[in-house]
């Protein structure tokens, strides 16, 4: 018998007129790993909410959710309350504020115990104790009086675990629990679940969007969209020979593909020596601290048609480093030449006349788009700079003329920012780049926050831009499979340092230094995905 | 955090002194003198009561005179108010004005936090929509219209209690004024209560801990710690001007308090009092949000770095 | 950069269009529109309508309730009249009330001299007399005067005054302060603000260090000293509800500004190479749009209270003129016996100040980007 069962699970939101969930079946056994995929608004986190009953109270489920032979959806309150946090634990996507930041972390810790054991205070901390040493927290005494903001982001997530963990239920259900960590971290995360999965005999239910992680930790695996089951079967064979063709779409959205090597001869479009980003320290009454060093001493050369992928993980200096060959950081030192300019020896005004040959695309693609400007109005603003002899109606058909370039509808170009997908908007952000017919752009994390799918289609423009425009790019990512799939060369950063740098095969493939073997290993690139 | 009180109060000392040196010059800007009656006073008795107060010295002796006793805790002697200093009018007025201020503000943070409880419980029902907007009415509605019409709803019409005087401070003389003071804190207190709960509600960790399947008990417990630093970082500047007094109910009700000094001083060109009562105001705020941020930091672990 | 003044109407409009969009959609925002336009346009036109200038004393009607009644009562005509012979040293007799005029014949020890006639038309109560006939000896004097017809819809004052006109008069002088204080307050804030969160640094610093003394002073007492000191003029009134409100304003726009500047859309605008000044007209100020219209909004029945207030405690406008808080502070005084001295303003200055502060909010809300997909 199954340990969890879910029979026609139905989620509506009938004031959005939205169906998140459309009669999901699906069984879980005891011990037994699933993997729930989907991508964002597939409404895999909407079956962990209705499991647990979390759903806000505009939802209408109906359908059965069984758990142990109980039916969960007809439990009140008081009867849901004792089975959830003590028979099914959750551990959830956000570890930064998924803890109640005014608690000490044992006070979270022990709730439970007390909650549904009934532990004197003084049993519950002991047990905390021992829940801290499980989840790998080293020196759990001390830590069990800290508050969440004094401990790092995959310490957290260690505290989430071991919550869900007190009272030793029968089933976990995690949700995306490592999306927001480091990809060192993820990994750590990733190979405790899997560690205490194993001895404590947990079922585990893992939702996530990342089929990278489910053929690491999943022995069966549920794929869905648009709120429907369209495939469910063991991992290895699914990623073998997937029946359902959102199957195949899903899987064919990893990245593939290598760069094209340019010739030697190419010109040099950016030389950078010795950048340096120095960030003044904080305030301390009107005079500054000393400064903290986000990027130290970083060359680089770029050819035309040539990509460097710089890769690192949060904090590493990437998106200040690519700020700095673009002139827009103010904190920088050091020489960069474009072309046969030094950009550094130039001054604002000197500087944006030349602007119109390295343009960046940044990773919000919300964000740097001016929400009181229409699509068209962003599109074409760097030719009231750059060429300012065309009228309106020149620009206005540059700015179609770009919007069939990036693939997008020219007619949408009277629409504002709002009302495009996210995919759409970054396409908005690379036609505002392109329309200056740029040499170099700097893509500061492009794809980071969109689905695979839709990350696909970026990656496949970019590469046809390139193509036919010799454009070369600084593409910043901390997303491996993607710079692999892009990049000539790989610069690796740790704390604002090169660690390493080469030809991508080299870097990802053989990686010389311990930190970049740790990065490609917690990336599961290994191998690839065609040959797992 | 005795060190951090001590130096948070050492900062205050140059506000305190910014606000006294303001005042004191624009007290001695404005034309006409404290003993400007409609019958002039013979010249020779003039002269001697200037002397007598020391206004006969030149402005920056007279500054200094004055910082120099309000170092030592001397507001001096009020001008108009013949015989008594400006710290005995204080002793007479702040009992009345503190209790009214006191009372108000206990009323406006039970009926406030409820009131606001009540709504987040029931975001959206009609409950909601009634406390917003009877809170709009509250915020919007001045105090010298609602004193009046409570006078003539209960005390003219209905009868039911007086329409002023302290009487020394008889229950029912405290009625009135205590609501009107306290009608638009508890609507402020209940928008922020309500907008805190609804935070909390709307935050991961609530998912979290309601996840964990704890009793009701509990969940309060950490829904109102999470909720409380918005009203307690308000309730600090708000139990400052309530308890110095309201210069509108204490005109409207009739009642001794220290709430009209400060306008009667400045009327009747009254030095000292002027100066005394916005030193006692500026005193007020800054222990009161002392006060207040020491809690928000017991509240708030994040708030604890006492750099 | 001839079409960048149209395309940032265009932004505007469109950010301002939408705004309508959804307040035309929102019952409570429609009604609190109707309500200003209502009040506003009694306020311009109604004294007029009226027919009583608002200073006008009408000594025979002190203290008079409102009703729609026409005054005088018929009740009232026969001593109305018998006051004004006692005045004209006549005696009143004959006297008969036909349709809207009296009829009566004033008769005296020694002959009535007709002058005295222009006490009718200067009482409350008579228009101008006609003499019908007098008698040989000039003693007895036959005269028709037409009633006055007056209403006094909100009552008159403890003078006579009617309070409906007064009323109206006063609100002319709220509305307008409110919105000129607001302007004020509006234009000192933004620049100031702007200009801090735009360079930023050493002089924002020292620019915000300065509010933030001028915050801790207590400065509603301020502006109470300035208005004791420096006479009671509307005038100074404007610059002390001014001064207070900018600090608000200047905090406001200071921060938007630095976090538009912070967003990646002005970074992308740098990077294209548009000047420091084309970056703020098309994509700072367009932006900080919505937050200063919509505190702007509600800065407006802040200033109107503030001025009520400063009015209630007699340290606002003066006599002859008026305010709302001056008509309120009367009626306070005259609870007992004149009750609608209170109601009648406290009226108008609520649904006022409600209409501005529902509009306002909901205005913010309508502006805001977020609120708007």
């Amino acid at each position: 018998m199954s340990l969890l069962s879910l029979r026609g699970l139905t989620v509506r939101y009938p004031q959005a007129g939205v169906t998140a969930l459309d009669g999901l079946d699906l069984d879980l056994a005891r011990g037994e790993t699933l993997a729930l995929v989907g991508e964002s608004g597939s409404g895999k986190s909407q079956v962990a909410l209705a499991a647990m009953g979390l759903l806000p109270p505009q939802a209408r489920v109906s359908g059965s959710v069984r758990f142990d032979g109980t039916e969960l959806t007809a439990l009140d309150r008081p009867a849901l309350d004792r089975i959830r946090g003590a028979r099914i634990g959750l551990v959830f996507q956000e570890p930064m504020t998924a803890l109640d930041p005014l608690f000490t972390v044992g006070h979270q810790i022990a709730l439970p115990l007390r909650a549904h054991r009934s532990f004197s205070r003084r049993r519950a901390g002991a047990r905390a104790r021992e829940l801290m040493d499980l989840v790998g927290i080293r020196d759990a005494a001390s830590r069990l009086s800290a508050y969440p903001h004094e401990l790092s982001g995959g310490e957290r997530q260690r505290v989430m675990i071991a919550m869900a963990l007190a009272c030793e239920p029968d089933l976990l259900i995690a949700d995306e629990p490592t999306t927001a960590l480091d990809v060192t971290v993820q990994a750590q995360i990733l190979a405790l679940l899997a560690d205490l999965k194993d001895r404590l005999g947990l079922a585990l239910l893992f939702i996530t969007h990342d089929l990278r992680l489910v053929r690491r930790i999943a022995e069966r695996t549920a794929v869905l969209r648009a709120g429907r089951l369209v495939e469910t079967g063991p991992t290895a064979r699914l990623f073998r020979d997937p029946q359902a063709p959102e199957t195949r779409d899903l899987l064919a959205a990893e990245p593939t593909g290598r760069k094209a090597p340019v010739p030697a001869s190419a010109p040099v479009v950016l030389e950078a020596r010795g950048v340096s980003v120095a960030y003044p320290g904080p305030r301390r009454w009107l005079r500054a601290g000393p400064p903290r060093l986000a990027v130290e001493g970083v060359d680089l050369t770029l050819r035309a048609g040539q990509t460097i992928g710089v890769v690192g993980e949060s904090g590493s200096g990437k998106s200040s480093l690519g700020r700095a060959l673009l002139r827009l950081e103010p904190a920088a030192h050091g020489l960069v030449r474009f072309e046969d300019r030094d950009l550094t020896a130039l001054d604002r005004t000197a500087l944006r006349p030349l602007r119109r040959g390295f343009q960046p695309v940044f990773q919000d693609p919300m964000g740097s788009l001016s929400p009181r400007l229409t699509a068209g109005e962003i599109v074409a603003e760097g030719l009231r700079v750059h060429a300012p002899r065309l009228d309106a109606a020149a620009r206005d058909a540059r700015a179609a003329e770009a919007f069939r370039e990036v693939r997008l509808d020219p007619a949408s170009r009277h629409r504002f920012p709002h009302a495009f997908s996210g995919g759409q908007r970054q396409r908005l952000a690379i036609a505002r780049a392109m329309i200056l017919r740029p040499r170099l752009v700097v893509l500061d994390e492009p794809t980071s926050a969109l689905d695979r799918t839709v990350q696909r289609d970026i990656v496949a423009l970019l590469r046809d831009l390139q193509a036919a425009h010799g454009l070369a790019y600084v593409f910043i990512s901390h997303d491996l499979a993607v710079v692999r799939a892009l990049s000539d060369t790989v610069l690796v950063l740790r704390n604002g340092r090169e660690v390493e740098r080469g030809p991508t095969d080299q870097v990802l493939e053989r990686p010389r230094e311990a930190y970049t073997r740790a990065l490609v290993a917690a990336a599961g690139l290994e191998g690839g995905l065609a040959q797992a | 955090m005795t060190a951090y009180i001590l130096r948070r109060l050492a900062q205050s000392v140059p506000t305190l002194f910014i606000v006294v040196t303001l005042s004191f010059f624009l007290v001695r800007l404005a034309p006409g003198g404290p003993f400007d009656l409609e019958r002039p006073l013979p010249a020779a008795a003039m002269e001697n009561l200037r002397r007598v107060y020391g206004l006969d010295q030149p402005l920056l002796v007279q500054y200094g005179r004055y910082l120099a006793a309000l170092a030592r805790g001397d507001l001096g002697p009020s001008f108009s108010v013949r015989d008594l200093s400006v710290a005995e009018l204080f002793a007479r007025g702040l009992p009345v004005s503190m209790t009214l201020g006191g009372l108000a503000l206990l009323v406006a943070l039970v009926l406030g936090t409820g009131l606001g409880a009540l709504s987040a419980l029931r975001r959206g029902a009609w409950l909601d929509h009634a406390v917003t907007t009877l809170g709009t009415f509250a915020l919007t509605v001045p105090g010298f219209v609602v004193a009046p019409l409570l006078q003539i709803a209960f005390g003219l019409s209905l009868r039911w209690l007086p329409v002023g005087g302290w009487d020394d401070g008889a229950p029912r003389n405290l009625v009135l004024p205590v609501v009107t003071l306290a009608l638009p804190q508890v609507a402020v207190i209940a928008r922020l209560a309500r907008a805190g709960l609804v935070e909390v509600f709307d935050r991961p960790h609530w998912r979290t801990l309601r996840g964990l399947g704890l009793p009701p008990r509990i969940l309060a417990l950490h829904a109102v710690r999470g909720a409380a630093l918005p009203v307690v970082s308000y309730l600090g500047p708000a139990a400052a001007g309530l308890l110095t007094g309201s210069v509108v109910v204490e005109t409207v009700f009739g009642l001794p308090g220290v709430g009209r000094y400060f306008v009667d001083g400045a009327i009747n060109r009254d030095y000292t009092l002027v100066l005394g009562t916005v030193v006692l105001i500026a005193v007020f705020v800054l222990v009161l949000n002392l006060v207040a941020d020491l809690a928000c930091a017991l509240i708030d672990p994040r708030l604890r770095e006492f750099g | 950069m001839s079409a960048s003044p149209a395309a940032l109407a265009f932004a505007e409009a469109s950010l301002l269009a939408r705004a309508r969009r959804r307040l035309a959609g929102d019952r409570v925002a429609r009604a609190c529109a109707a309500v200003l336009a209502l009040v506003t346009l009694a306020c311009l036109f109604g004294p007029l309508a009226t027919g009583h200038p608002y200073d006008r004393l009408y000594y025979d009607y002190p203290g008079t309730p409102p009703s729609l009644a026409l005054y005088p009562k018929p009740d009232a005509v026969r001593p109305a009249l018998d006051r004004l012979a006692f005045r004209m040293r006549v005696r009143a007799e004959d006297v008969s009330v036909t349709g809207a005029a009296i009829r009566a014949t004033l008769a005296a020890d020694k002959p009535v001299d007709p002058r005295v006639l222009t006490f009718f038309a200067r009482s409350d109560t008579f228009g101008e007399a006609r003499i019908l006939g007098r008698s040989e000896d000039g003693r007895r004097l036959t005269v028709e005067a037409p009633l006055r017809s007056l209403r006094f819809l909100a009552g008159t004052d403890a003078l006579g005054r009617d309070l409906l006109t007064r009323t109206l008069v006063a609100g002319r002088l709220s509305l307008a302060l409110g919105l000129m204080a607001t302007a004020v307050a509006l234009g000192i804030g933004v620049a100031y603000g702007a200009l801090a969160g735009t360079l930023g640094g050493r002089v924002d610093a020292a620019m915000m260090r300065l509010v933030d003394i001028l915050y801790s002073l207590p400065f509603v007492f301020f502006v109470i000293m300035l208005v004791v000191f420096f006479g009671r003029s509307v005038a100074l009134i404007f610059v002390a509800v001014g001064a207070v409100e900018w600090l608000d304003m200047a905090r406001i726009v200071r921060a938007e500004a630095q976090a538009i500047r912070r967003r990646d859309y002005v970074r992308a605008a740098e990077a294209l190479g548009l000047t420091t000044a084309a970056i703020l007209r098309r994509h700072v100020v367009p932006n900080l749009l919505g937050p200063v219209v919509a505190f702007a909004a509600l800065m407006v029945p802040r200033v109107i209270l503030l001025e009520s207030f400063l009015s209630f405690l007699g340290l606002g406008v003066q006599e002859p003129a008026t305010s709302w808080g001056v008509l309120i502070a009367d009626g306070a005084r005259s609870l007992e016996t004149a009750p609608w001295m209170l109601v009648v303003p406290a009226a108008f200055l609520v649904a006022t100040l409600l209409a501005l502060t529902l509009l306002g909010e909901r205005l913010r809300d309508a502006l805001d980007p977020r609120e708007a997909a």
